[in-house]
């Protein structure tokens, strides 16, 4: 027991500083809209709202996106001051990584894709 | 940090270490960039849907086989499940035990619902011959879906390991770092259950 609240005495100087709370008030703004931007796009889909498939794919990846720095900001409670701006930094490296790994697989597999030889029936039957 | 392991019987640090000038909340950032990690095996299978999604090998598609009204009760348990953890967090700064606890126990509940329903939508599409065996949609909808079904209920095994932990010992300062780190696991399962709906669920009905 001796050594834990030593322990507790040494952490007790440097608590209460904490970076990174959020309020009730910060908590129930970001749950409302994280509601609202959810039921969006569920009811662009279910409810076949718009004639353009395009532009209905476009906005629900559009409110993903918002819905996901809504979330950030107000349940993760995202930054750039926090950690001296090393947690921004890491997220954009991060996001960097994802758009080249997702658009460029993306990208290469559709390429690969269209430019393959046509396959028949046949060369399908043969394959190993 | 194991500053707890060089205090000799007595109580006195073996080391001097009281001039330790690493910041206290170290251990957040640290764990901010294992979730940045985590991020990236989810881009990665995010990415791998993107190029499969849509290789059928004439069977069943999205518009098929999901059910969108229950992904949407689905969506709403992780989404409820979010905020009541971060009533939990804010019982905690106000040093209330038992109300940290009724909170955790219910984020526990809506998380629990979450992964039912999820096992429910697997084993009906299993059942309906939609396993991940059936076509490349398929393989690659088991895997990301259930890798972050996996991060929930391992989210869920901590959450409860930590309930243990606040009702044994309190909420000292050990226990609210733990559960700051929960909290931010938690909410990046939200934060990647937002890219799933979005991209494997409703952009693969709407086709």
């Amino acid at each position: 027991m001796s050594h834990e609240s030593a322990s507790e005495a040494h952490h007790a100087h440097s608590h209460g500083h904490d970076a990174g709370h959020g309020s009730f008030r910060s908590y129930m703004i970001g749950f409302v809209l994280s509601i609202i931007l959810t039921a969006i796009p569920f009811w662009l889909v279910m409810g076949d709202v718009l004639d353009s498939k395009l532009f209905t794919a476009v906005l629900v990846m559009g409110i993903g996106v918002v819905q996901i720095v809504v979330h950030m900001v107000y349940f993760l409670h995202m930054n750039p001051r926090s950690e001296g701006g090393w947690t921004l930094m890491a997220l954009i490296f991060t996001l960097i990584i994802v758009g080249i790994a997702i658009a460029g697989s993306l990208w290469v597999m559709h390429h690969l894709n269209t430019n393959m030889m046509p396959m028949t029936h046949e060369m399908m039957k043969t394959m190993p | 940090m194991s500053a707890t392991q060089v205090h000799d019987t007595d109580g006195k640090p073996v080391f001097y270490l009281k001039d330790e000038h690493h910041p206290e909340n170290s251990t957040m950032l640290g764990f901010w960039l294992y979730l940045m990690s985590d991020c990236l095996i989810f881009a990665v299978l995010f990415a791998t849907h993107g190029v499969l999604g849509r290789n059928y090998a004439a069977g069943p598609s999205p518009a098929d086989l999901f059910d969108l009204s229950l992904v949407a009760i689905n969506t709403a348990m992780l989404l409820l499940s979010s905020i009541t953890y971060g009533f939990a967090m804010l019982q905690m700064e106000r040093n209330a035990r038992m109300e940290t606890l009724v909170w955790l126990g219910i984020t526990g509940v809506f998380g629990a619902a979450f992964l039912a329903l999820e096992l429910y939508e697997f084993y009906h599409l299993i059942h309906e011959g939609a396993g991940p065996t059936r076509s490349a949609f398929l393989s690659s909808f088991f895997t990301l879906v259930g890798t972050h079904g996996l991060h929930v209920t391992f989210g869920i095994i901590w959450l409860i390991t930590l309930m243990v932990q606040v009702k044994k010992h309190g909420l000292n300062p050990e226990n609210r770092r733990r559960l700051m780190c929960l909290s931010m696991f938690w909410h990046f399962l939200d934060v990647i259950w937002i890219g799933v709906f979005s991209f494997v669920y409703l952009l693969g009905v709407l086709g």
